[in-house]
């Protein structure tokens, strides 16, 4: 754990960037290769939780990169580097999908609708109903995951579940814990990047979390009885 | 000041990890968190979920896309 909370410490200092974008205005392939490794997986990863698939977020890569070099000139860094790049990526990556939605409107009534529902993130059925000795506290509480093996929990097994788990998600859902949880962007910079606001993200982001953790739960030795 | 139950306490979570609860809601949820295990591992688990989750960015760029990406960088400069 130690490594990652290093690596989310590590903040590029504006200096840095003011340095990088020059040389890339320049044509320094250099200067590309180094931004690219920096934030292309991000880019990468943000357009795939939009478009849904490893091809169609190949291509938004591609595309945005093109779009950022030509309007490169233009950058006045009023944004981090990060957050204007992707905003490119997401972009591209919504225009996309506007145009596949055109050909499956059914996908847009479902997605509407996942995002409308204001149903617990729990099962009911986990918690004592009216006729309980308790009503409202847990039936059926959450089995301690500090009892399980060290090597279960911190292995790259089961962040292969939290992985599937996300790309579950209905996409309204999916694109905000991307952005959040796995790339550690702020609320505020996912209610700006999306265009929506800061409460509605939290709103998708509650909801996404309670499903993966739902997912989770089971993957780890399901609910106890 | 009404108690809050386990069940509206795991639609609180969210809220209360991005500190917006308000500062009553938030000693209400801060009260209740204290006597209760089921809840206090609820979060403990979102809170082991979102450090997971975090890990999920340290893979990197498959070469394939990098490739095509400096071969796209070499013809814009042309």
């Amino acid at each position: 754990m130690r490594e990652i909370y290093a690596r989310s410490e590590v903040t590029t200092t504006a200096d840095d960037e003011v340095r990088l974008v020059a040389a890339l205005r320049l044509g320094d392939e250099r200067a590309f290769t180094e931004i690219v490794d920096r934030y292309g997986i991000a880019m990468y990863r943000v357009a795939r939780a939009h478009v849904g698939n490893d091809e169609a977020a190949g291509d938004v890569l591609q595309e945005a990169w093109l779009a950022a070099l030509r309007s490169i000139q233009t950058f006045e860094g009023r944004s981090t580097l990060r957050t204007w790049l992707i905003g490119i990526a997401v972009n591209i990556a919504r225009s996309r999908r506007r145009r596949e939605a055109r050909n499956s409107a059914f996908s847009v009534l479902l997605s509407a609708l996942a995002e409308r529902r204001t149903s617990p993130t729990v099962d009911p059925s986990r918690f004592q109903g009216r006729t309980g000795d308790d009503p409202g506290a847990w039936r059926l509480p959450p089995a301690a995951w500090s009892d399980l093996p060290e090597a279960q929990l911190l292995g790259k097994e089961v962040l292969g579940e939290v992985k599937t788990a996300i790309e579950a998600l209905p996409e309204a859902q999916r694109v905000v814990i991307q952005m959040r949880d796995v790339e550690g962007f702020a609320t505020d910079e996912v209610a700006r990047i999306l265009g929506i606001s800061a409460a509605n993200v939290r709103v998708r982001l509650h909801r996404a979390r309670a499903l993966v953790r739902a997912r989770l739960e089971a993957y780890l030795g399901g609910v106890p009885r | 000041m009404k108690r809050l139950v386990c069940r509206e306490m795991v639609e609180l979570m969210t809220e209360y990890l991005e500190g917006t609860l308000n500062a009553d809601a938030r000693e209400r949820f801060e009260t209740h968190l204290r006597g209760c295990d089921g809840c206090t591992e609820y979060l403990a688990q979102l809170r082991a979920q979102i450090a997971m989750s975090r890990r999920l960015s340290e893979d990197a760029l498959d070469p394939v896309y990098r490739d095509r990406l400096l071969a796209a960088f070499r013809d814009w400069r042309k």
